[in-house]
């Protein structure tokens, strides 16, 4: 059995460290406030462009434009969002995961797709499978700003213009709620379907709608990708949270279970003490 | 005097909602100005500043990379990026102006050229935006 003061480190010990995973729960739970915010702040953007698009689209069937356009596949892009950092519990487990499996499924040899990562702990993964990224970025802010993002995104949606690739499709964790995140494949582009959100109007375009849609199209992909970017960051400040809070949930049960301990190994100590006097003073009568 | 709504939307965030009596944008083909009651269009910007007329008052924004649409009632801008003239941070933007257009001087290759050229054109946009001199 361990000594008294084995025991009295180790609560000690645990102790500091739920100190630290609780500092971090607050940290990660208003960082997850400020994420929400700014993943709402940026719906109505999302809206209008959406609607604008698919309203173009619609109107007028002769339009056409290559980002609409599906060829055929020589080479896939996967975008994978993860994070820079980990205890996040399976954030990036369960993304890799997913890609893995459907990398496996879909190609039999690494040339025929290349990764574009954001975040380091998926470069570092593909990075030793021996994968092709060709685009990486790490150390984004906490609540990446549009232009923050800008570079990526433009270098996604140039590499599908010129013919680098021809899909590109998009994995990250959709915040559905604090507690749960669900690992999400979109198909950026090319972009074959364009719903609607509501009521869509028709349109006089200036100067026509090839030009506007030359326009409109890169920016669309653009902002799909920062609308997910958007919803990793608030998906991974909130496993982030919830990691952090089973971890002090977990010391503080430790605590519990040696303080217990550590009473009985005090209590057998006196005991031990009394009965060694008792012993002392009837040996003397 | 009849207005028109008008919304400046950017990917961080709503910007500027008003009621305004006409709205002036650089347009790709030009400036364009929109009164009340215009017929429903979509253009896309250019980089430059929008002009927003009220009873007595104009109000400037700058914006770069984006589209305008316009129905009879709203008008809808939606821009990567737009600031009104109290939100620029003049320094940062004669900043970047600086290094755009030390950039122009070094002429390296083709892209970097267009890039630093639309760099300087965001950047004096913004300074002609804050200095109110459009």
């Amino acid at each position: 059995m361990a000594s008294l003061r084995d025991i009295k480190t180790r609560i000690t010990s645990t102790k500091k460290t739920s100190q630290i995973t609780k500092a971090m729960q607050m940290v990660s739970a208003s960082k997850l406030n400020k994420a929400e915010m700014s993943a709402k702040a940026f719906v109505p953007y999302m809206e209008k462009i959406q609607d604008v698009v698919a309203s173009i689209a619609a109107g007028s069937s002769d339009v056409s434009n290559p980002m609409m356009m599906a060829r055929p596949v020589k080479k896939t892009a996967y975008l994978v969002i993860t994070s820079d950092r980990g205890l996040v519990g399976g954030y990036n487990s369960n993304i890799l995961r997913t890609v893995m499996a459907k990398i496996n499924e879909r190609h039999t040899s690494s040339d025929e797709f290349v990764i574009l990562s954001v975040g380091r702990k998926g470069r570092d993964f593909f990075a030793k499978k021996g994968y092709n990224i060709i685009e990486s970025s790490i150390g984004l802010p906490d609540h990446p700003a549009f232009a923050d993002i800008k570079e990526i995104t433009r270098k996604a949606v140039g590499m599908f213009a010129d013919g680098t690739y021809d899909e590109v499709y998009m994995y990250y964790n959709h915040y559905v709620s604090a507690i749960s995140q669900e690992v999400t494949e979109k198909k950026v582009l090319p972009l074959t379907d364009i719903q609607p959100t509501g009521s869509t109007a028709s349109y006089e375009f200036d100067p026509s709608a090839e030009a506007i849609l030359e326009v409109l199209l890169p920016q669309y992909a653009e902002s799909l990708i920062f609308g997910a970017l958007l919803d990793g960051k608030a998906s991974e400040h909130a496993a982030s949270m919830t990691a952090m809070k089973s971890a002090t949930d977990n010391a503080s049960e430790l605590i519990g279970d040696l303080t217990l301990v550590y009473n009985r190994a005090r209590q057998a100590a006196i005991t031990q003490e009394i009965t060694e006097i008792v012993g002392g003073a009837a040996a003397l009568e | 005097m009849k207005t028109i709504t008008v919304n400046i939307v950017t990917p961080d965030g709503p910007v500027y909602d008003s009621e305004v009596s006409m709205v002036i944008a650089v347009t790709a083909t030009g400036e364009m100005g929109v009164l009340p009651g215009h017929i429903p269009t979509v253009a896309p910007l250019g980089i430059g500043a929008v002009r927003l007329k009220k009873e007595n008052s104009t109000e400037l924004v700058a914006v770069s990379g984006g589209f305008l649409e316009i129905r009879p009632e709203k008008v809808t801008i939606l821009a990567q990026s737009a600031e009104t003239a109290t939100e620029i941070d003049l320094a940062r933007a004669q900043e970047s102006a600086k290094r755009a257009e030390a950039l122009l001087q070094a002429r390296k290759d083709e892209i970097d050229y267009k890039r630093a050229e639309l760099a300087l054109k965001r950047a004096m946009n913004r300074i002609n935006v804050y200095e109110g001199n459009i």
